[in-house]
C-alpha cells in the first residue's frame, strides 16, 4: 500500500519538453511510473520519446485519462500551470518548481481549497512509492520497497539523507513525500500523517521539519490527539540565526516564533522521538521501529 | 529584499498613501537645504539604515532651526549606529531623511503581510503604536486587531471598517484612513510585498492620518516582475561576500563560526550546520549550491568560503540527486587548483555517480579528507578546528 499515488497513477508532465522536464520524465519512466502525456503549449502533436505532447492539460486529460500532473514549469508560469491542472480535473498535482511568488501561491491555495484535488509542493522533490512509482526528482536508488515506514519532509536532499540512512539500516519505505520548503504549500504534515495513519502497511513515520512557521507544532498536536503509530522526528536549523531566510522561502525564524527549539519541544511533548544528531537518525529509527 | 524608509515613502507617495513632507539627504548641506525647503521648523532628521530601533540608538533627532539641522545631521551622518537589529558592530550611516515635524495626537500601528498559516492576507493594527509590536502582542494582545483577507476577493470596505473601528478612530479620521488603507493594500499586492509596516501611523490634531515611518520588504521570488524595485537595492547594507555569492546565484549567508561548509539543498545545509555545532565547532556560513549546480558554481562557492578569513576548515556535504557527485568533484578540484587552499577540507559525498566523484578527488593529488558518512564527517571536522 501507499499514500496518494500508486502503480496505477496515470501521470502527465507539464513542462515535459524543457531540460529538467525531459531528464526527470525519463527517470520516472525508467522507474516504472506510468507517464501517459506531456503538456507544453505550442508543442502539441509532438512526442517526447514515446510520450505524446499536448498544448493544454484539458486535451491531455481527455486523450489519456491522466489523473496526476507533475509540474516543471518555470516560476513565472507555475501558478498558472497548477490552476490549469486543477481545472482540468486531475486529482493529484505535484509541483516541483522552486521560487513561485508567495502572492501567486496564496491565490492558488485558496482556489483549490474546495476542489477535489491534492497539491503536493511546490518547491519539493515530489512523491515516491518505492517499487511502484516515482513522481518527482529524488534519486531512485536510495529507496527500499516494501515499507513499513512512511517519510514526510519539508526538504529535498535532507529527505534523501534520511531515506538513505533508513535503507542502510534495512528499513524500507511505504511512501516518501516532500511537502516543500515554501511558506504556502498544498499538502501539509497533517494531511500526510492522516494518510499514513490510515495506511495499514505503514507501521511507523519519520517526519522531517525545519525552522519557520508552525506546521511542525500543529502536526505534533495532531499526533498527540490522533496518532497510534511511532514517529521519529528531526528538525533542521538549530544553529540558524533569526531573521535570515535560510535558503527555503519558508525557513526563517521571525519574532521568536518558528525556532527549532520550540518545534523539538512540541514534538517531544507529543511523544515523538526527536533525533538531534542527523548522523545517527538511521540508528534511532532501527531502535524505535525495530 | 529590504529597502530604506525614504525609498518606502517614495513608493507610498506613488500609491497616494499620505506621508509627511520631506526628502533624503546625503550630506549636511543637502540636509540643511531639504529642511529649508520644508518651509518651517521643527523638522526631524532620521538615519537611513536597514534596521529598526534607530531612535533609541540616537539615529533620529528633532531640529528647531537651520543651525540645529546642520548640527544633528552632522552628528548622524557618518555615525556608526548600533541598534538591537544591527548587532554590536553597528551600521555606518550614509544618508538621512529630513522630514517636517507633525502635531501628533495619537500613534497607531498598521501592517500588512501574507499569513502563511491561514494562506490569507493579514492586516494587523493597534492603538498601541510607536512600540515594538512583538511587545504589544506579548503584553497586551487585546490591543491588536487582526483582519484576514481572502486573496481571491481582496480588500473589501467591511475589512477597512473592521480595522478602522478596531482602532477607535475619531469619526472625522475614518474617511482619510479608508483611503490610506485601500491605497496601502494596493501597494502591498501589486508590488509583492512580504511585509508593509507603518509604526507609528499617526493621527494629527487636525484628524489627518499619515505614515510617520515606513517599512517595506519584498518577496525575492517576485522581484523578476518588479525590475524598478531592484534599483532600490543598497549593496552597502549587505555583507560583501553575500553580494558576491548572489552574483553567482549562490545562496550564501555569512555566520560567525570557523567551519566553512558547502551543501546542496537548504534543509541539508541547515542540518549540516547543526552537525558542525554538535561536534563542538561552529559554522562560518550557510551555503546551498542548489540542486542543479554546475562545476563553475561549486568553484565560486569554494572561493567565497575561502575568502572569509575566519575559516579554519571546510566541510563539503553533497547528497547527489540532480547534482551529480562527479560534477561536484570536478568543481572542487578546479577551485582548489585556482585558489590557494590553506585550510583542511573534509568531503562527504553520497548519491548519484558517487564512485566517479570519489575517484576524481582521490586522483587529484589534493589534500582532501574523505568521510564515509555524516557522523564521520562531523568528527573529522571537529578534530581539525580543535
Amino acid at each position: 500500500m501507499s499514500i496518494f499515488v500508486d502503480k496505477n497513477t496515470r501521470v502527465l508532465v507539464q513542462g515535459i519538453t524543457g531540460r529538467e522536464g525531459q531528464f526527470h520524465t525519463r527517470q520516472c519512466i525508467a522507474y516504472g511510473t506510468r507517464v501517459v502525456a506531456g503538456v507544453t503549449p505550442g508543442k502539441g502533436g509532438q512526442k517526447m520519446d514515446e510520450v505524446p505532447v499536448f498544448d493544454t492539460v484539458r486535451q491531455a486529460v481527455a486523450a489519456t485519462g491522466a489523473n496526476c500532473s507533475l509540474i516543471f514549469v518555470p516560476p513565472p508560469f507555475a501558478a498558472d500551470a497548477i490552476l490549469e491542472a486543477a481545472e482540468a480535473g486531475v486529482s493529484v498535482i505535484v509541483a516541483i518548481t522552486e521560487g513561485i511568488p508567495v502572492m501567486d501561491m496564496l491565490k492558488v491555495k485558496n482556489f483549490i481549497q474546495n476542489k477535489p484535488v491534492r497539491l503536493i509542493g511546490p518547491n519539493c522533490p515530489g512523491i515516491i512509492t518505492p517499487g511502484a512509482c516515482k513522481i518527482g526528482i529524488m534519486p531512485a536508488a536510495i529507496h527500499k520497497p516494501g515499507g513499513p515506514i512512511g517519510v514526510v519532509s519539508r526538504s529535498g536532499t535532507l529527505t534523501y539523507e534520511v531515506v538513505h540512512q533508513l535503507t542502510g539500516q534495512g528499513i524500507g519505505q511505504t511512501t516518501c513525500i516532500g511537502i516543500g520548503g515554501d511558506p504556502v504549500n498544498g499538502t501539509n504534515f497533517i494531511d500526510c500523517l492522516e494518510a499514513f495513519e490510515a495506511d495499514p502497511e505503514t507501521r511507523g513515520i519519520v517526519m522531517v521539519g525545519e525552522i519557520g512557521g508552525s506546521a511542525e507544532e500543529e502536526a505534533a498536536a495532531w499526533i498527540a490527539a490522533n496518532g497510534t503509530k511511532p514517529v521519529v522526528g528531526f528538525i533542521a536549523g538549530l544553529t540558524a540565526p533569526p531573521g535570515r531566510r535560510m535558503g527555503h522561502a519558508g525557513a526563517i525564524v521571525s519574532g521568536g516564533s518558528g525556532t527549532a527549539e520550540g518545534k523539538i519541544a512540541a514534538m517531544r511533548q507529543s511523544g515523538i522521538e526527536v533525533c538531534e544528531d542527523l548522523g545517527t537518525l538511521g540508528e534511532m529509527c532501527a531502535r524505535v521501529f525495530g | 529584499m529590504k529597502i530604506h524608509e525614504y525609498q518606502a515613502k517614495a513608493l507610498f507617495g506613488r500609491f497616494d498613501v499620505p506621508i509627511p513632507a520631506g526628502r533624503a539627504a546625503f550630506s549636511v548641506d543637502e540636509a540643511v537645504a531639504a529642511a529649508e525647503d520644508l518651509g518651517g521648523y521643527p523638522v526631524v532628521v532620521k538615519a537611513q539604515i536597514h534596521a529598526g530601533g534607530r531612535g533609541k540608538g540616537g539615529g533620529v533627532k528633532l531640529a528647531r532651526s537651520r543651525e540645529e539641522v546642520a548640527k544633528v545631521a552632522g552628528e548622524i551622518l557618518g555615525m556608526t549606529l548600533v541598534t538591537h537589529q544591527t548587532g554590536p558592530e553597528g551600521r555606518l550611516v550614509k544618508k538621512v531623511l529630513v522630514e517636517q515635524g507633525l502635531d501628533i495626537a495619537k500613534e497607531l500601528y498598521l501592517s500588512l503581510l501574507p499569513d502563511r498559516g491561514s494562506a490569507k492576507y493579514l492586516v494587523m493594527a493597534s492603538e498601541a503604536g510607536g512600540m515594538d509590536i512583538e511587545t504589544v502582542a506579548a503584553e497586551t494582545p487585546e490591543k491588536i486587531v487582526k483582519v484576514w483577507i481572502d486573496p481571491l476577493i481582496g480588500l473589501q470596505p467591511f475589512h477597512v471598517r473592521e480595522v478602522g473601528f478596531g482602532l477607535n478612530l475619531p469619526p472625522a479620521a475614518m474617511k482619510p484612513f479608508t483611503r490610506l488603507l485601500t491605497n496601502l493594500f494596493k501597494l502591498f499586492v501589486e508590488l509583492d510585498c512580504s511585509l508593509v509596516e507603518i509604526n507609528p501611523l499617526v493621527l494629527t490634531a487636525d484628524d489627518r492620518v499619515l505614515a510617520l515611518d515606513a517599512k517595506v520588504n519584498f518577496d525575492d521570488n517576485a522581484l523578476y516582475r518588479h525590475k524598478d524595485i531592484l534599483d532600490y537595492r543598497d549593496l552597502d547594507e549587505e555583507d560583501p561576500l553575500e553580494v558576491e555569492a548572489s552574483r553567482h546565484n549562490l545562496n550564501y549567508i555569512k555566520l560567525d563560526g570557523n567551519v566553512g561548509n558547502m551543501v546542496n539543498g537548504a534543509g541539508l545545509a541547515m542540518a549540516t550546520m547543526d552537525i558542525i555545532k554538535r561536534a563542538g565547532a561552529s559554522p562560518a556560513n550557510f551555503l546551498d549550491v542548489g540542486g542543479g549546480a554546475s562545476a563553475e558554481m561549486v568553484e565560486n562557492g569554494f572561493r567565497i568560503i575561502l575568502s572569509d578569513p575566519n575559516v579554519r576548515g571546510i566541510l563539503i556535504n553533497i547528497f547527489g540527486g540532480i547534482l551529480r557527485c562527479d560534477v561536484l568533484a570536478q568543481g572542487v578540484v578546479e577551485a582548489a587548483r585556482k585558489t590557494r587552499v590553506n585550510v583542511p577540507v573534509v568531503v562527504r559525498m553520497e548519491g548519484t555517480n558517487v564512485e566517479e566523484g570519489r575517484r576524481i578527488l582521490a586522483e587529484s593529488g589534493l589534500n582532501l579528507t574523505s568521510a564515509v558518512d555524516l557522523k564521520d564527517a562531523a568528527a573529522k571536522v571537529a578534530a581539525i578546528v580543535k
